[in-house]
C-alpha cells in the first residue's frame, strides 16, 4: 500500500519536475525526485517505489540505460515504469518498449493524462477518492 | 645403222614414254592409281640418280680410276641403308609441310625466308647446270658414235645435235611437267615414265654386260682372269679421294634437286621408303655389276685413244651387235632424259616459286590476286625449264664438250653438297638459324665456285695467272691450293675448304644470331616432326597417373563434372565406377577434347602432355597457348574495365547514399533535438497553465507558476532566435555591417552584457588594456555576440571558488588573436571535440539557460568573419581562442 503510493520521478528539467511533483502530490502520491540518470536505479532499488517516472533524456545516464538497469535487477524488475520523452520520434518509443517500459508518454502532456496513467499503473485511486485530477483541490 | 633410224627410234621411244605418262596421268585423274603408287615404281623412279653419267661415265671412270667409281654407288647405298632415318624424317617433313623442292625445305625451315629460297635456287641452278650439260654431252657423244659408225651420211654437227636434244627434252618436260598445278607438285605420269626408263637402262646395261662376259670373255672365269691381267688390278686406293667421293655421292642423293623431288616430293606413303631402303641399293648393285667387265673388255678390245666413256656403245658396235648397241643407246638416252626431265622440273619449280612469283607479287603490290596466277606460274615454269636447258646447253658449248663425264658430275655433286649443313642442321638442330644458313650457304657456294667450278672452265673465266699464282699474286689464295694445301686432290681440296667454311659459318652464325618467331615455330615443326602431327595427337599409353588426371580435370571442369566424366570412362572400360579409368590413348584423346572445350586446344594438349610425361611442349603449342591467353586476357581486360566502371558507380552511389544517410541521420537528430528543446519548455508551460486554470490556488503558487511560465516562454523565444540565427549564419547569407572598431570597446561591452549571468558570483577579470588597443574592421555586433557567449559560459560553468576570467589579445601577421580562459576545471579531453556541436551541453549541467547552441553559433559567426575559433586545451581551465583578420576581406 505504501509502496504503491510511492513514485520515483527521475527528471532533470527542474520546472517539469516541479510541475509533476505538484500534480501527483496533490493527488496523494509521495513523489521522490531525482535529477539525473546516475544512481537512479540504486535509488529505485532502495525505495522500491510503486512506480518510476523516467525521463528519456537524462544527463549522465540516459533513460533507456536506467530502465535497462532497473529491469536487470530482480528487485526492480517488475516495477512499472512510465517513460517520458520530449523527442517525438517513433524510434524512441520503440527503444523504450524494447527496454521494458510499461507506458510511454510524449511531452507535453495534460495534467489529467499523467494522473490517469499513474493511477492505472499503481492500481490505486487518489486520496480524495475522485476520478481524475482535473478537480483536485488538494493543497500542495 | 643409219643416223635417221637412230633419230626415228629415239622419237618412237619418246612417244612411247609420252604415252605411258599420258595414260598414267589419266588414270591418276580418275583416281585409279593402284600399283602405280607401289613402292616398286617409287624405287625405280629413284634410279634417276643413275644418269647418263652412270650409264656411260661409270665405265669410263672404271677404266681410268679403277674401283673408285664404286663410291658413286656406295654413297647412296650407305645413306639408304645406314641413314634411312634421315630420309624418313625428310619425307615426313616434306609431307607435313607440303614441300615442293629443296629450296622450299631450306627456306621453309628458316622462317620461310625468301632470300634463302633465292640463294638455294641460284646455287642449285649453278651447280646442276654442268650436270645437265653432261647429259646433253653424253647424248651427243652417243649420236657421234653411231654417226661415225655410218660415215658419209648427212648428219647435223655435234653442236646442232645438242640443240635438238635440248629442245626436244625441254618440250617433253614442259608438256608433262607443267600440265597442271598441284600444291604438292606430284607428277605421277612422269614418275611412271621414269620408272619405265629405269627398267630400260638397267636391262640395257645388263644386256651389254652379259654380252661382254659371256659373248666376249667366255664366262665369269674368263672375265675374272682378264680383270686380274688388266691394269685395273694395280689400282691403289686413295683414302682422301675415296672418302671425299663417298661422302659426295651420299650427300648428292639427298641434296640434288631431282633426288629431293623423287624421294620427298613424289613420295606418297611410308611403305615406299621402307621398300626403297633395300631395293634401291639392290638396283645400284645391279647397275654396277658389269661396269668393271665392260671397262676391262673395252680397254682390251678397243683401239687405243678411244673414249672409255662410250665403251658401252662402242663395244657392241665394234662386235657388230647393232641391236644391242641400239638397246644400249636407248638405255643411255633413258638415263639422260629422265634425269634432265626431273631436274628441269625441280629447278623450274624452285625458280618459279622462289624467284618469279615473289618478284611478281612485289612488282604488283596493289590489287587483288586473281585467276591469272595459275597461268603465270605455269608460264614461269615453262620458261624456267627452257632456261635450265638453255643454261645446260650454254655450259656444254662453253666448256667445249671437253672433260671426262665423271669429273663434271663430281663438280655438280660438290656444289649441291653445300646444302647439306643447312639441311641436316635444319632438321636436327633447333638452334640453327636463318642467318647461319644464309652465311653457311653463301660461304660454301663461293668457295666451291672459286676452287672447283670456275677452274673447270680452264682459263675461260679465271685468268691463268690467278690459277697459277693466286689473285694479286697471293699464293695462299690459289684456287686449287688454298692456304697452301697443295698436296690435296683438287676435288678433295675444294670439298674440304667449301664444306669447312660452310659448316663453320653456319654453326657460328647460328649460335650468335637469334631466330625470329616464325623460325622458331618452323624449327620445332621440323626438328620434332615425329612428336606430333598438327592434327589431333594420338596419345601413346604414357605414364599418366589417373589420379593426377582427375585432379587436373577437377580443377578445370569442376569436381562434379570431372567425377562424372571419369566414372563414365571407367564404366566404358568395363570397370566399376568407383575405380579410376586406365589412361588409354582413347581416354586421353577424349579427355583432351573435353578439356579443350574449356581451356582451349593448345592448353589442354600441353597440360595432358605434361601429365603423360611427354614433356615436349613445342614452341607451336606455346604460341597457340599464348594466342589463347591473349584472347582471354583481352576478354578479361574488357570485363575488368566493366567491373571497374561498376565499382566506380557503386562507390559513387555508396558515397552518395552515405552522405544522404548521414544527412538524414543529422536531420533526424537535429529534428529530434529541436523537438526536445521545444517540447521541454512547453511541458512546463502547459502543466503550470493547467494548474493556474484550476483557480483557487494560494498566492505563492500562482506567482511561482506564472514566473515559471514566463521563464519558459523566454527560453522558447531565445531558442527560436538562436535557431534562426544559426540557420542564417550556416546558409552564409548573413549580412555583416563592417566598421572600424576598437577591441577594447568590444570586450568592455561584452563583459557588461554578461553581468546578468550569475550576478551573484564575483568574477575577477584579467585584462591587458595596452594589448587590447587594437583597431580592426569587422562586424562589431557579431563579434560582441561571440565574446558574450564565451564570457557567459565562463561565468556559468567556472566552478572555481575564486573564479577568474583571463582575456588576452595579441596581434600577429595581420591577424588578431583573442584568448578567453577561466580557471575552472575545463572540459574533459574526450569531450573537447564536441563543444562546437549543436545542442551539445556539458553533461550534468542544468539546462535552464540554454539549448546548447551558443558555441555552434560562435563558430558560425567567426567563420563568417573570416577567422577561426578553437578550444585551447591545457590552460588550466576552459579556454577558447578566436583568431580574426584585422580587416575583413570584402566579398
Amino acid at each position: 500500500m505504501e509502496n504503491s503510493r510511492k513514485v520515483l520521478l527521475v527528471e532533470d528539467e527542474p520546472n517539469i519536475a516541479e510541475a509533476i511533483q505538484f500534480i501527483l502530490s496533490r493527488a496523494g502520491w509521495e513523489v521522490i525526485h531525482h535529477a539525473e540518470g546516475r544512481d537512479a536505479a540504486q535509488i529505485a532499488r532502495r525505495l522500491q517505489p510503486g512506480l518510476v517516472i523516467l525521463d528519456h533524456m537524462l544527463p549522465g545516464l540516459s533513460g533507456i540505460e536506467v530502465l535497462t538497469a532497473l529491469r536487470a535487477d530482480p528487485v526492480t524488475a517488475d516495477v512499472p515504469v512510465l517513460m517520458l520523452t520530449a523527442k517525438g520520434l517513433p524510434r524512441d518509443r520503440e527503444a523504450a518498449e524494447r527496454a521494458g517500459a510499461t507506458r510511454f508518454m510524449t511531452k507535453p502532456f495534460s495534467n489529467a493524462e499523467i494522473v490517469a496513467e499513474v493511477r492505472s499503473l499503481t492500481g490505486a485511486g487518489d486520496i480524495a477518492g475522485r476520478a481524475g485530477a482535473e478537480s483536485g483541490n488538494v493543497t500542495p | 645403222m643409219s643416223f635417221n633410224l637412230l633419230v626415228a627410234s629415239c622419237l618412237a621411244y619418246v612417244i612411247f614414254l609420252f604415252a605411258v605418262a599420258f595414260l598414267v596421268e589419266r588414270r591418276s585423274g580418275q583416281g585409279k592409281l593402284g600399283w602405280l603408287r607401289s613402292p616398286l615404281v617409287y624405287t625405280l623412279s629413284l634410279s634417276i640418280y643413275c644418269t647418263a653419267w652412270t650409264f656411260y661415265g661409270a665405265v669410263g671412270y672404271g677404266a681410268r680410276s679403277g674401283l673408285e667409281f664404286i663410291t658413286i654407288y656406295l654413297g647412296p647405298t650407305l645413306v639408304f641403308i645406314g641413314w634411312w632415318w634421315i630420309l624418313r624424317k625428310l619425307v615426313y617433313i616434306g609431307r607435313q609441310q607440303r614441300l615442293t623442292s629443296i629450296a622450299d625445305l631450306i627456306s621453309s625451315r628458316y622462317g620461310k625466308s625468301n632470300s634463302l629460297g633465292v640463294l638455294v635456287t641460284v646455287i642449285a641452278i649453278v651447280a646442276v647446270t654442268p650436270y645437265i650439260a653432261l647429259q646433253l654431252q653424253s647424248v651427243v657423244l652417243a649420236f657421234e658414235v653411231f654417226a661415225s659408225a655410218a660415215p658419209g651420211e648427212a648428219r647435223p654437227a655435234a653442236g646442232q645435235t645438242a640443240i635438238w636434244v635440248a629442245a626436244g627434252l625441254a618440250l617433253f618436260t614442259i608438256l608433262f611437267g607443267t600440265r597442271n598445278l598441284d600444291a604438292k607438285e606430284q607428277h605421277t605420269g612422269i614418275v611412271t615414265a621414269i620408272a619405265v626408263e629405269a627398267v630400260v637402262k638397267l636391262v640395257a646395261l645388263i644386256a651389254v654386260g652379259c654380252f661382254v662376259v659371256w659373248g666376249l670373255a667366255g664366262g665369269v672365269s674368263g672375265i675374272m682372269a682378264k680383270i686380274d691381267a688388266s691394269s685395273l688390278h694395280d689400282w691403289q686406293l686413295q683414302p682422301g679421294r675415296w672418302t671425299a667421293i663417298l661422302f659426295l655421292a651420299g650427300a648428292a642423293v639427298i641434296c640434288l634437286p631431282r633426288m629431293f623431288q623423287v624421294i620427298v616430293v613424289e613420295n606418297s606413303d611410308d611403305r615406299q621408303l621402307a621398300r626403297a631402303s633395300w631395293a634401291f641399293p639392290a638396283y645400284l648393285l645391279a647397275m654396277s655389276l658389269f661396269i668393271i667387265p665392260i671397262a676391262v673388255m673395252g680397254i682390251e678390245r678397243m683401239p687405243a685413244g678411244s673414249n672409255p666413256d662410250m665403251f658401252v656403245l662402242t663395244l657392241p658396235l665394234a662386235e657388230g651387235q647393232g641391236g644391242l648397241a641400239m638397246l644400249a643407246f636407248l638405255g643411255g638416252f633413258s638415263s639422260a632424259t629422265s634425269m634432265v626431265i626431273v631436274e628441269a622440273i625441280a629447278l623450274a619449280t624452285m625458280v618459279s616459286n622462289h624467284i618469279v612469283i615473289p618478284t611478281w607479287l612485289r612488282l604488283r603490290r596493289s590489287g587483288a590476286i586473281s585467276e591469272d596466277v595459275r597461268s603465270l606460274v605455269l608460264t614461269a615454269r615453262r620458261l624456267s625449264i627452257a632456261l635450265v636447258l638453255a643454261l645446260g646447253l650454254g655450259y656444254y658449248r662453253l666448256s667445249g664438250g671437253s672433260g671426262a663425264l665423271a669429273e663434271i658430275g663430281l663438280i655438280s655433286f660438290a656444289g649441291v653438297a653445300q646444302f647439306l649443313p643447312a639441311m641436316i642442321g635444319g632438321i636436327f638442330w633447333r638452334g640453327a638459324t636463318r642467318t647461319g644458313a644464309l652465311l653457311g650457304l653463301a660461304t660454301g657456294f663461293l668457295l666451291w665456285a672459286y676452287c672447283l667450278f670456275l677452274p673447270s672452265f680452264g682459263d675461260a673465266i679465271l685468268p691463268a695467272s690467278v690459277l697459277q699464282a693466286g689473285p694479286w699474286g697471293l699464293g695462299w689464295l690459289r684456287p686449287n691450293a688454298m692456304f697452301g694445301t697443295e698436296v690435296m686432290d683438287p676435288l678433295v681440296h675444294a670439298l674440304f675448304w667449301s664444306l669447312i667454311g660452310n659448316t663453320a659459318a653456319f654453326c657460328a652464325a647460328s649460335i650468335l644470331s637469334f631466330p625470329g618467331p616464325v623460325e622458331r615455330l618452323q624449327s620445332a615443326a621440323f626438328v620434332n616432326v615425329f612428336d606430333g602431327p598438327v592434327g589431333p595427337q594420338r596419345w601413346a599409353r604414357g605414364e599418366a597417373e589417373p589420379e593426377a588426371l582427375l585432379m587436373m580435370t577437377q580443377r578445370i571442369m569442376g569436381e562434379e563434372e570431372a567425377q562424372g566424366l571419369f566414372e563414365r570412362a571407367a564404366r566404358d572400360q568395363g570397370k566399376s565406377e568407383t575405380m579410376l579409368p586406365d589412361p588409354t590413348p582413347a581416354f586421353l584423346a577424349a579427355l583432351e577434347e573435353r578439356l579443350a572445350g574449356s581451356i582451349g586446344a593448345a592448353t589442354a594438349h600441353a597440360m595432358i602432355s605434361k601429365l603423360v610425361g611427354l614433356d615436349t611442349v613445342t614452341v607451336e603449342d606455346l604460341m597457340v597457348v599464348a594466342r589463347e591467353s591473349a584472347q582471354l586476357m583481352e576478354h578479361s581486360a574488357q570485363l575488368e574495365e566493366q567491373r571497374g566502371e561498376l565499382a566506380r558507380t557503386a562507390t559513387a552511389l555508396r558515397e552518395a547514399n552515405e552522405k544522404l544517410t548521414a544527412l538524414s541521420v543529422q536531420k533526424d537528430a537535429f529534428l529530434s533535438q529541436i523537438s526536445h528543446e521545444l517540447r521541454t519548455p512547453m511541458t512546463s508551460i502547459r502543466a503550470f497553465s493547467e494548474i493556474l486554470a484550476e483557480g483557487d490556488l494560494p498566492v505563492g503558487t500562482v506567482a511561482r507558476s506564472g514566473g515559471i511560465i514566463r521563464d519558459e516562454a523566454v527560453r522558447l523565444t531565445r531558442l527560436l532566435d538562436d535557431l534562426l540565427d544559426l540557420s542564417v549564419l550556416e546558409s552564409g547569407k548573413v549580412q555583416l555591417s563592417v566598421s572600424l572598431v576598437s577591441m577594447r570597446d568590444l570586450i568592455d561591452r561584452s563583459i557588461l552584457a554578461t553581468e546578468k549571468v550569475k550576478p551573484e558570483r564575483d568574477i575577477e577579470f584579467t585584462r591587458d588594456q595596452v594589448a587590447e588597443s587594437v583597431w580592426m574592421r569587422t562586424d562589431a555586433d557579431r563579434l560582441t555576440q561571440v565574446f558574450i557567449n564565451l564570457i557567459a559560459n565562463a561565468r556559468k560553468y567556472c566552478d572555481s571558488s575564486h573564479p577568474r576570467i583571463r582575456i588576452a589579445v595579441r596581434v600577429r601577421a595581420g591577424r588578431v588573436r583573442v584568448d578567453v580562459a577561466d580557471n575552472g576545471k575545463g572540459i574533459p579531453k574526450a569531450l573537447q571535440s564536441m563543444v562546437f556541436e549543436k545542442f551539445w551541453r556539458l553533461p550534468g549541467e542544468a539546462r535552464a539557460s540554454g539549448a546548447g547552441l551558443g558555441l555552434a553559433i560562435c563558430r558560425e559567426i567567426v567563420t563568417n568573419l573570416g577567422g577561426t575559433i578553437d578550444y585551447l586545451p591545457g590552460q588550466g581551465g576552459a579556454a577558447f581562442r578566436v583568431v580574426l583578420p584585422l580587416r575583413i576581406e570584402p566579398g
